[in-house]
């Protein structure tokens, strides 16, 4: 038979593509690991909505926030950037006018004592989080039992994640990590990052399918409370139930998880 | 022929170019992988537990895909105990499982890796185990 | 077809090779990101998104802009722009390609990007625009090929091409709409957080693409033997004034809605990049830049008389183009950044490197219009040339 080259390019690339596309798609359907053979840690913690509350009372010196904020960075590899520009923090300091804007901007007659009060903050897994919302590739997603969790091995660095945030909890890798981790503060049993994408706070997942509470939240003496806030039996909810707390721009509907109170 | 002298530099340039990679490769490239398993943590087992996690012929082929598929159920599902064909259980991780007892990273891993060309980015993240100079 | 794209005269290949050494730089320059990271740009924890992105956001508008030809022509038999299609079409395909550019260098793991394909996620209006901008791109390329094809075949265009066209021209908005929504849905970013987000964009869009085109068309008038026609570039400059006066209205609706209500969330932001806030205002020289050129453009294009006198009209288009290209290809991105979440303030302005790699992107755009608009011409010389060997001149 004869053909003229314009109509074998066109079979010779059908052919290619349904080809490799065919490949592909039955390599990936072919499961190598049978759901059966996976299973969660029995001694893992387990809740329906995990959250915090930040008990004020209980952070007076430096030294209780600085616990905290240490605990972290060092279980995780958190690197210390000193250009601000760069930095990547997971939990830190800061004041109270600053981090609930709406209650403080332009008010005069606010305490000083309150306005400069240093607070904690972090991510809060919100419920209805927009990071998640707009995440191409889900590498950011909402776990069953309320963490709002990072992928690290299919984020793409859209940094779409930290535009939605609302409350800048996010930070990215603008350059790699590793020369900023000091060896001594090392944890080889955590990975570190690498450049191009985006990190945050994750609840310390890798604690609780241990049956650890958060690195954070170990340190902070009674300052930080940790619980299923969808337990009405658990800590968090009596503490909730019992005091006045507040959160951070609730009024954006994020449903955030972490309170505060005084 | 027409042209002769470009022609002949053209194809000198060419056979040049496809030849360089194993020019400069050298005996390297060639060298049969060899990765050594006789790190302290693994003599340190008795001798019939020095199993891996599944059998050897099938780790050979298909680590990349179990790793691959081990990543997403532990991140994505928060699942962390792993039962392998034996009936055993493991924790599924590859800086604490995988290369607690793979400790030399540079004698083993890299040795079918740098063999094949492929450089694997998993030790940008998950550190590598300290391996002593020798 | 392509052939015609490597005949060309001795201006053509020093623009080429002009064009060719800048994407070399830029490329470079390019390796040096992916090595180090994306922090050799002036981006920050703060101010996340900057040239790259701002860039992406202004080219959309210039590529949906070739609806504004291809609608009356196609749909309202406004045989004027009949020679200006094949143009609007190309230059769609250029600025989407220097879109898709832009987007990739400004990834953190670029090598990653096929996961939004892989895992692709229904709730993320990213995903979406990377459909529609992908679409819109092979809609662009089957339709421009084809009728151009045809006309120098000198057969009318094949029957399928017609939905496509329709398609397409329905398609041309909602690019923008959705890259509009990348902003316009984020809940802690008062200043994107507005309703006419897309309409603003369609207004600036359709106000700078046909600027650019009719100084694009003024150009291959001159250094070419077709003639796109006087009426068409007259008629172009009617859409531009319109969509420029719509453009200003909305922004101007912005304000009223942010200054009115006295809400700081919604007024931080325009004191910051108009008037400076708490003394950070590196971004106040250029956003009055862009006001002032807006101004000059509104006034030539208004009176007919200036707007029917064509350089006059040519300087008002530049005008027109440079004001939106700051407004939307800097000042909204970076504005909205600022402040931040904690309503602190850290301000951004491009690297050296950042800058590299943006011209090579605009120059890899270049290209692929100089291409592509060698070859329509060539084309459209040979047919549309009369039999005395003179320039076409419409007469219609």
């Amino acid at each position: 038979m004869s053909m003229d080259r314009k109509e074998f390019l066109k079979i010779a690339g059908i052919s290619t593509i349904l080809g490799i596309g065919g490949t592909s798609v039955v390599n990936s359907l072919r499961n190598l690991v049978e759901a059966s053979q996976i299973s969660p840690n029995p001694e893992a913690l387990t809740g329906k909505r995990w959250g915090f509350v930040v008990d004020m009372s209980k952070f007076n010196t430096d030294e209780d926030y600085q616990r905290c904020i240490e605990a972290c960075d060092k279980v995780h590899n958190v690197p210390h950037i000193n250009n601000p520009k760069h930095e990547i923090k997971w939990i830190w300091k800061e004041t109270y006018e600053h981090a609930f804007p709406g209650q403080g901007t332009e008010d005069k007659y606010l305490s000083e004592k309150i306005k400069h009060m240093p607070f904690l903050v972090l991510c809060n897994h919100c419920d209805n989080p927009p990071c998640v919302r707009v995440c191409p590739t889900k590498a950011t997603f909402k776990r069953k039992d309320g963490i709002v969790m990072m992928d690290m091995h299919r984020c793409i660095g859209c940094r779409f994640c930290m535009a939605a945030c609302p409350y800048g909890a996010r930070s990215f890798n603008w350059r790699d990590p590793r020369p900023f981790i000091k060896e001594e503060n090392e944890n080889r049993e955590f990975p570190t990052r690498t450049k191009g994408v985006v990190e945050k706070c994750t609840l310390c997942y890798e604690r609780l399918a241990k049956g650890l509470k958060p690195a954070c939240v170990e340190a902070s003496k009674g300052g930080l409370i940790f619980g299923d806030l969808d337990d009405p039996n658990s800590e968090v909810r009596k503490v909730l139930s019992s005091h006045y707390s507040f959160r951070r721009k609730p009024e954006l509907g994020t449903r955030p998880s972490v309170y505060y109170i005084f | 022929m027409y042209n002769g002298w470009k022609i002949i530099i053209g194809l000198i340039i060419f056979v040049g170019l496809i030849t360089a990679p194993f020019i400069f490769s050298g005996k390297k490239a060639t060298a049969k992988p060899d990765p050594k398993v006789d790190t302290p943590e693994i003599l340190k087992l008795p001798e019939n537990e020095r199993k891996c996690v599944e059998a050897k012929s099938y780790m050979k082929g298909e680590h990349m895909k179990l790793l691959n598929q081990w990543r997403d159920w532990v991140v994505r599902d928060g699942d962390t105990i792993y039962t392998n064909a034996e009936g055993k259980r493991y924790t599924i991780s590859l800086q604490n499982t995988c290369m607690k007892c793979h400790s030399n990273k540079t004698k083993f891993c890299d040795e079918c890796h740098n063999y094949a060309a492929v450089s694997p980015y998993c030790w940008d993240c998950h550190i590598a185990p300290k391996e002593k100079k020798s | 077809m392509l052939e015609k794209a490597i005949q060309g005269s001795r201006r053509y290949w020093v623009w080429i090779f002009f064009l060719l050494g800048i994407i070399g730089i830029g490329f470079i320059s390019y390796l040096y990101q992916f090595k180090n990271g994306l922090g050799i740009t002036g981006m920050s924890r703060d101010v996340s998104w900057g040239l790259y992105i701002g860039q992406f956001t202004f080219l959309v508008g210039v590529a949906a802009s070739g609806v504004m030809v291809v609608l009356p022509y196609y749909l309202h038999n406004y045989k004027k722009f009949g020679r200006l299609t094949i143009l609007g079409e190309f230059l769609a395909i250029s600025a989407v390609v220097m879109c898709m550019l832009f987007i990739f260098v400004d990834m953190g793991q670029p090598l990653r990007v096929l996961n939004v394909i892989l895992h692709p996620t229904l709730n993320s209006v990213m995903f979406f625009d990377m459909v529609v901008l992908s679409v819109y791109l092979l809609l662009n390329i089957l339709i421009g090929w084809t009728v151009l094809g045809a006309e120098r075949k000198e057969v009318p265009p094949p029957k399928w091409v017609k939905p496509i066209i329709y398609l397409s021209i329905a398609w041309a908005p909602s690019i923008h709409t959705v890259t509009a929504f990348l902003y316009a849905g984020l809940p802690g970013r008062h200043f994107w957080l507005s309703a006419i987000m897309a309409a603003r964009f369609l207004a600036s869009a359709f106000a700078g693409g046909p600027a650019l085109l009719i100084i694009l068309a003024m150009i291959v008038r001159k250094y070419t033997k077709f003639d796109p026609g006087k009426e068409a570039i007259q008629a172009l400059g009617k859409i531009v004034t319109y969509c420029m006066i719509i453009n200003v209205f909305f922004l101007g609706l912005e304000f009223f809605t942010a200054f009115y209500s006295q809400i700081p969330g919604h007024m931080q932001s325009f004191v910051y990049l108009y008037t400076g806030l708490e003394g950070h205002s590196k971004l106040v020289p250029i956003m009055w830049v862009s006001s002032i050129l807006a101004a000059v453009a509104l006034v030539l294009l208004i009176f007919p008389q200036i707007r029917k006198n064509e350089s006059l009209l040519a300087i008002a288009c530049i005008s027109t183009f440079l004001s939106l290209w700051i407004d939307k290809g800097f000042g909204l991105v970076v504005g909205g950044f600022v402040p931040n979440p904690f309503e602190r303030i850290t301000e951004y302005w491009p690297t050296l490197p950042e800058t590299l790699i943006t011209l090579a992107v605009w120059a890899v755009g270049f290209l692929v219009l100089t291409i592509l608009y060698k070859i329509a011409v060539s084309i459209k010389e040979e047919v549309v040339f009369d039999k005395y060997g003179e320039k076409q001149v419409q007469t219609e």
